[in-house]
């Protein structure tokens, strides 16, 4: 069966099936301060609990709007931060940065976990082989005051990975690759599961794209079994496997995908949705305005660490603005003491705290009509990081930091061999 | 449970963006009711003026793709929409509209057949589907009875306060 029956199947001792509805007890349940608001909402007002004490699993994350841009979202957070004492909610205030990537790197989630977040991004965290899945505010709220959710167990669809990466190609572009295949709907209501040879070329850093991208296509979820990369992953940060699973892996799947990711270029994403998907040759006349790197897709050391290699020495093009956000504080903390925030400075980018910000046109350089950004985000809906009538092209790190060299989108290829 | 109304005919892969713009997440946090008049807006204006309690909607393939944003299904159910009908819906939507009581029906033929102004009539529980005004009935699976008790009951907080558990397992505390 696939990974993520069987990780239900041992959490509730009996086999499931596709299609099942079953309720699990949830591992860890987190929400941000786009969704946290209405949590509380239903917590206080509509379950009308009085001070209940929350499972020790439940975490709050200021990342979306933070630090504060405005005083409603100040409000918010004030609120977030009561509540989170109130309710023993632990709380992960301004500058500790996104929820899918604190709750890996902090070990909140672990192997063979079921973690669900009032974030569609959720996904994300399956890297380290968690079933994971986004949910509401009030599935949310439930999860964190009784520990108990229903899940539809998905089908799941095995995407293999053969061969090795080009040098500038990047998981971003395998990723890029899927969603143009299978285009923004092609995994409704289905899980993806990641398998084959390229995997152990991948750091858990490349897989946290792959699977935050997942939810381009519509997946459910989106999970990656632990493999030796992994356990070296986690031994190295003192963490354990929270739930072993003894897995009979091929069968149980509705489709498989298979990826030559070696005959892959770089890609983008050209406005104005996820699956307009193009090489970086048919896209290179357009001309910059803002490059963004960071965010839950590519905001990790690696994606920081490519960025430098591309930008050192060199300038970012003048009338470009480039905006570099690492995911988290610990990122921000390692790409410090390895020297890639001050090549990235010397640069002429401009470093912000770890937040979600511009990627969801929230702050820290929205953009204005007519205007054009490379980012290394997961949406490229019209508005999505400012005016209706401003473009986004997704791309990777090494792509993104490229265009910001030449001012218009470029290939990186050139700058690493 | 029936369901009767005014269909609102939309297209494919309707986001919770198009339902509730993201940037009015701040601007009402503290009244949802506020943020009723922006639902739709930019697909169709003044929608929140011009439907009435009970109409349907019925879309096309992916209806709620996007965020997680729960305001979406809230907000279709504060302004009197009775139920959704489409192609197929986004999980975190379906989920969410579960959760709050809005009926969501994935259906094959009346997403193709309707228009806006038809007539649609829902029989919940027997999972039937009716174009009253072209005459087209479908037959869709009935939901789980769990599902249905959560909906009857106006959501799964209202079922929670009335029967102190989820609907599989009355044991939640």
């Amino acid at each position: 069966m696939a990974l993520i029956n069987a990780i239900v199947s041992k959490a509730l001792g009996k086999p499931v099936s596709p299609g099942d509805i079953v309720v699990v007890d949830i591992d860890a349940v987190y929400a941000q301060d786009g969704t946290a608001p209405l949590v509380i909402d239903v917590v206080e007002k509509e379950l009308g609990l009085k001070k209940k004490i929350a499972i020790d699993k439940a975490y709050f994350f200021v990342d979306h709007s933070s630090p504060a841009p405005h005083v409603a979202a100040a409000t918010v957070h004030k609120e977030m931060r009561r509540f989170s004492k109130e309710y023993g909610v632990k709380l992960f205030d301004v500058g500790y940065g996104i929820s899918h990537q604190v709750v890996v790197e902090e070990g909140l989630v672990r192997p063979g976990m079921i973690a669900v977040g009032a974030d569609s991004h959720t996904p994300t965290i399956g890297a380290i082989g968690v079933y994971a899945t986004g949910v509401g505010s009030t599935d949310a709220a439930i999860a964190m005051m009784f520990g108990k959710l229903w899940l539809k167990i998905p089908e799941t669809v095995k995407v293999i990975l053969y061969g090795s990466l080009p040098v500038g190609v990047m998981s971003k572009d395998i990723a890029l690759y899927l969603v143009g295949e299978v285009k923004t709907d092609g995994m409704l209501g289905k899980a993806a599961e990641f398998r084959g040879s390229t995997l152990k070329e991948l750091s858990i850093d490349s897989r946290m794209t792959l699977t935050n991208m997942c939810t381009e296509m519509s997946a459910e979820s989106a999970i990656i079994p632990v493999d030796d990369v992994a356990r070296r992953w986690l031994v190295e940060r003192g963490y354990e496997i929270f739930r072993n699973i003894d897995w009979n892996d091929e069968e149980g799947y509705v489709d498989e995908i298979p990826v030559e990711v070696s005959k892959l270029e770089p890609l983008v994403a050209a406005p104005p949705d996820v699956d307009n998907v193009k090489s970086v040759d048919e896209v290179s006349n357009n001309e910059v305005d803002q490059v963004f790197i960071g965010s839950c897709t590519n905001g990790r050391l690696e994606d920081i660490e490519v960025a430098a290699r591309i930008l050192h020495n060199k300038r970012v093009k003048e009338g470009v603005r480039c905006i570099v956000a690492p995911a988290s504080r610990r990122i921000y903390v390692e790409a410090l003491k390895r020297g890639y925030i001050d090549i990235l400075i010397e640069a002429g980018c401009v470093i912000a705290p770890p937040t979600c910000g511009p990627c969801v046109g929230a702050h820290m350089g929205l953009l204005a009509a007519g205007e054009i950004a490379v980012a290394t985000t997961n949406r490229n809906f019209p508005g999505r990081m400012g005016h209706r009538e401003s473009k986004v092209y997704l791309a990777s790190p090494a792509v993104a930091a490229a265009s910001a060299i030449e001012g218009r989108v470029a290939d990186p290829r050139k700058y690493l061999s | 449970m029936i369901i009767r109304g005014k269909c609102w005919k939309l297209g494919d892969n309707i986001s919770t963006d198009h339902i509730i713009s993201g940037k009015y997440k701040f601007e009402a946090i503290n009244d949802i009711n506020k943020m009723a008049v922006h639902v739709l807006e930019e697909v169709i204006p003044d929608f929140y003026k011009l439907v009435s309690r009970g109409d349907v909607i019925v879309g096309g393939r992916n209806f709620g793709k996007g965020s997680s944003r729960e305001q979406a299904p809230r907000l279709l159910k504060l302004v009197g929409i009775g139920a959704v009908v489409a192609k197929s819906f986004a999980h975190i939507f379906y989920r969410n509209a579960v959760n709050i009581g809005l009926p969501v029906v994935v259906a094959k033929t009346i997403p193709d057949i309707s228009e806006t102004g038809d007539v649609i009539e829902i029989n919940i529980a027997s999972g039937v589907i009716r174009n009253v005004s072209k005459g087209v009935e479908e037959r869709v699976s009935p939901y789980p009875r769990e599902i249905l008790e959560v909906l009857v009951n106006g959501g799964i907080t209202e079922y929670i306060k009335r029967y102190g558990g989820l609907p599989w397992s009355r044991s939640i505390r």
